[in-house]
């Protein structure tokens, strides 16, 4: 089959952790019970051992590909995943989940707390990347799957992929670290730091209880707005939208209607429907706080890991600059990990993991023939 | 004949190479040479190649490669990392500073391999002599303004070079023009391929 869709598909969910048995979390703190939502496509082979692990980046879902029941679009990242595709569901069974913390089915700030009946909003404790994969750890034992043929992501989804490098290296066979960094730079953390004072000074958001009255929406949708310039080009911004201008409803001095600005102000609200504003502190925190490399140089933690790493970054990508993915790189080499890396030429921004599909699936795509060949 | 040499080059190098060694090829365009190592002589392959439309043919090949500059690239290496280290018309091609290429390969690499085309072979002498042009030659088959060639190197230069460096030569094959060159090298090959180390 070439290239089709998956059709309808479904998320399911696991819980585990319940009590006594919580999770111990990195910050120290135990947090149980946890509810993960997922998706699986594809079929799981008799020995276990074409599974392969998407981890998304910050405000995706467990909704990788296909269609939900009633839906007009598909998964964030459905052009990669698919009979025929780049991940191929013919050959490999997909699973992708919500991360520890959001807001789409597992268990984060939004949930309700069991011990006081209402949601946890700032109750709920700091997570870290770590955590995140421990939880995808979790789902992948319930599964019965003792090794993973790869774990792949971009952006924050590329720092789960290395989470599972340096903390699990004996459970995958290879890793696809797509537009991601070692760690945040503190141009990555400012712009992280707007996006959560713009929702920390929305006067609706209350210390993060607003469960059940108005959300600090104006303060999450400003957040949303400084994320997207960071998700594109200059390049891009100028393709996509020039200086041209819409007309407008609310006319007023300085709403001269440039399409840029309407693009901004849509996803800004559009954002508001489909994402937590607790859910974005929380995250956020933890992408700004990982660091790979714990302080040591990367390439010693590395140190005599069997898997195989493939590094892609993007021309344009401006937020995870080249020169992240290039640290991640050179860790691999000290290292001696057998590593493949390709810079794609793109003008997208940081968005080109999402869009580039025809390059990402010429490298994942044979990538992944020779991870299965290579065996154990 | 530009086949004909590259074809033999790459069986010259392929038996350089012992058995189940780890190699990196510096400019390794499309794996071409890898592939065939890791067929051959089941080699532990890393590629190392700048251009991005020859990534995704070494990719489909299934050999590593990094997209990065050899330079660049090579530098990062701890030393003896590899058995051998091959430039395959690199040196000449695609190299800014051939020395400083050449002496950081022999710190990460324990053998290095390096192949050119012999810029004093007879037909260069030739063009140059009595005609006054650049030469053109089988093994330098371009005209001046589309040339990939930064440098031009012929064999007695690159020997004279391994003497001053104090750079063992352990292996040297010359190519004429239909079979091995051993009368007068320097005046009869179109390549040389020489294996070099240093203590």
């Amino acid at each position: 089959m070439a290239n089709e869709s998956l059709g309808i598909v479904e998320t399911k969910y696991f819980t585990f952790a319940e009590a006594p048995g919580e999770l111990q979390l990195e910050s120290g703190e135990k947090l149980g019970p946890i509810t993960i939502a997922y998706e699986t496509y594809g079929k799981l082979n008799k020995d276990k051992s074409n599974a392969v692990l998407i981890t998304h980046a910050f405000s995706g879902d467990a909704h990788a590909a296909g269609y939900h029941e009633g839906d007009d679009k598909p998964g964030w990242w459905d052009g990669m995943i698919g009979p025929g595709k780049g991940f191929d569901t013919d050959k490999y069974y997909v699973i992708c989940s919500n991360v520890i913390g959001g807001c789409n089915g597992t268990t984060g700030p939004s949930s309700i707390n069991p011990e006081t009946g209402k949601p946890y909003g700032l109750d709920f404790p700091l997570i870290s990347i770590n955590d995140m994969v421990n939880v995808q750890k979790k789902l992948i034992e319930h599964l019965k799957i003792e090794k993973l043929l790869t774990v792949s992501g971009g952006s924050m989804g590329g720092m789960q992929a290395l989470s599972w490098l340096t903390k699990h290296p004996e459970k995958i066979k290879s890793a696809i670290i797509i537009a991601s960094a070692i760690k945040h730079s503190p141009q990555q953390i400012a712009f992280d730091e707007v996006g959560r004072v713009s929702i920390i000074s929305d006067p609706a958001w209350n210390n993060g209880e607003y469960y059940g009255k108005e959300a600090p929406a104006r303060g999450l949708a400003l957040a949303r707005m400084v994320g997207h310039i960071t998700y594109m080009s200059d390049k891009s911004m100028m393709e996509k939208f020039g200086r041209r201008i819409r007309n407008v409803k609310e006319r007023h001095k300085f709403n001269t209607g440039f399409e840029i600005e309407n693009y901004l102000h849509y996803r800004g609200s559009n954002f508001v429907n489909r994402f937590d504003a607790n859910s974005y502190l929380y995250i956020t925190k933890a992408i700004d706080c990982y660091d790979a490399s714990e302080g040591k140089n990367l390439s010693e933690i590395l140190h005599g890991i069997k898997a195989k790493v493939m590094i892609l970054a993007f021309k344009s990508d401006w937020l995870y600059p080249k020169y992240q993915a290039k640290e991640i790189i050179k860790a691999c080499k000290v290292a001696g990990i057998d590593t493949t890396s390709c810079e794609i030429e793109s003008t997208y921004g940081h968005d080109a993991f999402l869009l580039e599909i025809k390059e990402e699936t010429q490298l994942i795509k044979h990538f992944l023939e020779k991870v299965v060949q290579a065996g154990e | 004949m530009l086949r004909y040499i590259r074809e033999i080059e790459f069986q010259t190098i392929c038996d350089y190479i012992k058995e189940g060694s780890s190699v990196l090829d510096l400019g390794c365009g499309d794996c071409e040479l890898l592939h065939r190592l890791i067929k051959d002589k089941n080699i532990k392959a890393q590629g190392i190649e700048i251009n991005e439309k020859e990534i995704y043919k070494c990719v489909q090949k299934g050999v590593s490669v990094l997209h990065e500059d050899i330079e660049y690239g090579l530098s990062e290496y701890k030393d003896k990392s590899f058995d051998y280290i091959v430039l395959q018309q690199s040196l000449s091609e695609v190299v800014k500073q051939p020395d400083k290429v050449i002496q950081e390969s022999l710190r990460v690499g324990r053998k290095v391999i390096i192949s050119f085309s012999n810029f004093a072979h007879y037909s260069s002498r030739v063009q140059i002599f009595l005609k006054g042009r650049t030469p053109i030659t089988p093994s330098l088959p371009y005209s001046w303004y589309d040339t990939p060639n930064l440098h031009f190197l012929s064999l007695s230069d690159f020997i004279r070079y391994c003497r001053e460096r104090k750079i063992k030569i352990e292996k040297k094959t010359y190519l004429g023009t239909k079979r091995k060159a051993y009368l007068f090298p320097n005046f009869c090959a179109l390549v040389g391929i020489f294996m070099i180390s240093q203590d």
